[in-house]
């Protein structure tokens, strides 16, 4: 399912990205995004994961353009390559993402549901956010929508609703229609999916892998939960505090990963079954106001040796599509599977 | 035994009112079960998304009232209506952890603040050494502390981290029943896992029953006791957690568990659903059946 022949549409360099605060005269930088290099393609699902607050929300914050205080961007630049012209998204003005955004440049927050406006019926909402980029007026308008959000199993009735009265699995499906509905070159989506019920996940997934497909769009896809990644991503890339670790084919990703870390996550995904905890990581997250030397993984890696405490491994190329930041890839391989305990499989 | 909660025949109705008529919606439908005092257990409500959990969560915290049925806690009923203090005391044995972090807290306010207010409230007290111990005693239980939280505003920290202080805010009064409505949707496995551990403990050692609304049928399986299964405001399934998700006998139980992503084809896209099992599931919405017993103890919604 690689597609590493399509062009490139978002290419990101050397991205950092910190919260810097001052609380009562003290200075506090949280080193949110810290030197990210990769590049998305045409037609692609490029699956992002990674631990609670390694830093993936705030990296994709600077893809979609909405970059707020006290988040700036420090260095680096971020840029994509739409039908309308490119747009570097680190540095443009809010008139230039103004004009690409919900048309070219989509994005579904994370808690998304509660980003609807609480006071305007869901209708108004869509009104004000997809009628001037589709262009469309009146009946013909409303009948594009009400068809879209049947595709996301929703009944028109939605329309005339405050968001307060559909469950937030109803809510989270309405945002991704918002997402959705103008069809747009490029789709973020922070765990757009995280409050649906199974059932309706996996529609929802199929669904916008069908709007990708369909319009030749690519899809950033942020989730901490592998099962998702590994059925809709075509690569996937592993953040690790603040910074890419491991990307590489999805398949690769989940049956010979090249990095600790991703071993852990693939070994860790509890199943229907399970009457054993799995594995966990020893040792806390990092503190992103101060990280660890060398290797960010370092205090909890298995593998680690005395030159990870020091030298910071680089993101280098083991393959096709295939880069790891990890001075010991070949030794990864054994500790693939040997964690997982056995329980019955469902 | 005696109850701790009782949940008796309870039914909800939504009207939507709107430019174009009223509509209603069930959203709750004929919910009867209930919980011992003397067993604590984590009681697992599993359903599709708009099924119900959420109202059937808020009429037991006392929030909505039923339309119909009632609800009780150790044999008293919950009233939304009743008296402050009385409200209070109620409040200091049933405490909600909420589906969405990001809503739960107001966006404006210092995280610490919102747990303060809540251990005030609760403990009594205005001695700020006693508040801070209790803070810091319940973000302690969740892997967090009250160092790392201070001074910090909700947006200021990942799902996670807010996810964890808000079961931390709900541990203030040590209530001995929590309703957990997708407490661990927003967090990574690992983090996922420290969170059901942390509910399994609470149960185990601090005999506290957990209600625990959750779509992650693998956690389910791991921490519940008993759980039921909801589509369209009705129980289709009910009974010990383990027997059901092994073998979902309701339509909609076994589709749910066929949903259920594996890695096992990891990059083949299959996101596909068997046809026919979604067309039996679908057979049962709406339809009123029956809740029959079967030989290992569950029960099932029946249809004529
Ligand atoms: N507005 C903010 N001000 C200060 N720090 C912030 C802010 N937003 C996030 N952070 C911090 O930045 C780090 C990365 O957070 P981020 O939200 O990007 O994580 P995440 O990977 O999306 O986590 P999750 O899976 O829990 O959503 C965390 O340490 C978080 O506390
Ligand atoms: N205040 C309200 N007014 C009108 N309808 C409502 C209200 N609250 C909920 N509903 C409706 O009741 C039904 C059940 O919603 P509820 O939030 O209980 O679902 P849920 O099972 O928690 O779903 P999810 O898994 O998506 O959170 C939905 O159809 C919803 O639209
Ligand atoms: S570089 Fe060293 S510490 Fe880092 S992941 Fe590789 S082996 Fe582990
Ligand atoms: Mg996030
Ligand atoms: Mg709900």
């Amino acid at each position: 399912m690689t597609q590493n022949n399509n062009a490139e549409i978002l290419k990101v360099e050397g991205l950092k990205a910190y919260y810097q605060m001052n609380y009562f005269g003290v200075e506090r930088e949280v080193r949110a995004v810290d030197d990210i290099t990769v590049t998305m393609r045409k037609n692609e699902v490029y699956g992002i994961a990674g631990e609670s607050s390694s830093g993936k929300t705030s990296f994709i914050k600077v893809l979609a353009a909405a970059i707020r205080p006290p988040l700036r961007v420090v260095a680096g630049t971020a840029k994509y390559n739409f039908a309308s012209g490119p747009i570097d998204v680190a540095h443009a003005t809010p008139e230039e993402i103004e004009a690409v955004r919900w048309k070219h440049l989509s994005y579904i927050m994370q808690g998304s549901m509660s980003v609807l406006n609480p006071v305007r019926r869901i209708g108004k909402t869509f009104q004000d956010f997809a009628q001037r980029p589709l262009g469309l007026k009146g009946a013909e308008f409303e009948s594009r929508v009400v068809n879209h959000l049947a595709r996301l199993n929703l009944s028109p009735d939605v329309l005339r609703a405050y968001p307060h009265e559909l469950s937030g699995g109803m809510r989270q499906r309405v945002t991704i229609g918002l997402a959705t509905v103008c069809h747009p070159e490029f789709i973020i989506a922070d765990e757009p999916t995280t409050a649906l019920d199974v059932v309706v996940q996996k529609e929802v997934l199929s669904l916008i892998r069908d709007i990708q497909k369909e319009m030749g769009a690519s899809v950033v896809f942020v989730t901490h939960d592998m099962s998702v990644h590994a059925n809709v991503a075509d690569r996937v890339g592993i953040i690790y505090a603040g910074r890419l670790v491991e990307e590489g084919p999805t398949r690769d990703m989940f049956f010979a990963p090249k990095h600790p870390y991703t071993a852990h996550l693939v070994a860790s995904l509890p199943r229907i079954g399970d009457r054993q905890q799995r594995p966990a990581l020893e040792g806390r997250p990092p503190n992103l106001a101060d990280p660890p030397q060398g290797c960010r993984f370092h205090p909890r890696c298995p593998l680690a040796v005395d030159k990870c405490r020091k030298e910071v491994p680089p993101l280098e190329t083991i393959g096709p599509d295939h880069r790891t930041a990890c001075w010991r890839w070949k030794d990864v391989e054994p500790l693939v599977n040997v964690s997982a305990p056995s329980g019955e499989m469902a | 035994m005696t109850t701790l909660l009782d949940v008796r025949d309870v039914s909800k109705r939504f009207t939507m009112g709107g430019l174009f008529g009223r509509r209603v919606v069930d959203a709750v439908v004929d919910a009867s079960f209930s919980l011992s005092a003397e067993s604590p257990e984590i009681f697992t409500i599993i359903g599709e998304s708009g099924s119900g959990k959420t109202t059937l969560a808020r009429m037991i915290l006392g929030l909505e009232d039923p339309t119909s049925g009632e609800i009780l806690f150790r044999g008293k009923k919950v009233d939304r209506h009743a008296g402050r203090a009385e409200r209070l005391d109620f409040m200091r044995h049933v405490q909600p952890v909420f589906q969405n972090p990001f809503e739960a807290f107001n966006p404006l306010k210092q995280i610490e603040r919102y747990l303060e207010s809540t251990a005030r409230r609760f403990l009594d007290t205005g001695d700020k050494a006693v508040i801070d111990r209790a803070m810091d005693e319940a973000l302690q239980k969740v892997g967090l502390s009250l160092k790392e939280v201070r001074g910090r505003f909700p947006h200021e920290m990942s799902g996670g981290q807010l996810q964890r202080c808000a079961i931390a805010r709900a541990l203030i009064p040590n209530p001995p029943l929590l309703i957990a409505d997708e407490p661990v949707s927003m967090v990574d496995a690992s983090l996922r896992m420290s969170i059901v551990n942390l509910l399994k403990s609470l149960r185990d050692d601090l005999k506290v029953s957990v209600i625990y609304i959750t779509h992650d049928l693998a956690t389910a399986y791991y921490i519940s006791n008993r759980l039921i299964i909801m589509q369209r405001g009705r129980i289709v399934e009910m009974g010990d957690a383990r027997t059901v998700l092994e073998h979902p006998e309701h339509p909609y139980s076994r589709l749910l568990k066929a949903s259920v992503l594996s890695t096992d084809d990891a990059g083949a896209g299959k996101l596909g659903t068997d046809p026919a099992m979604l067309d039996q599931a679908n057979d049962s919405v709406g339809r009123a059946g029956e809740l029959v017993q079967r030989p290992d103890g569950r029960h099932v919604r029946v249809y004529a």
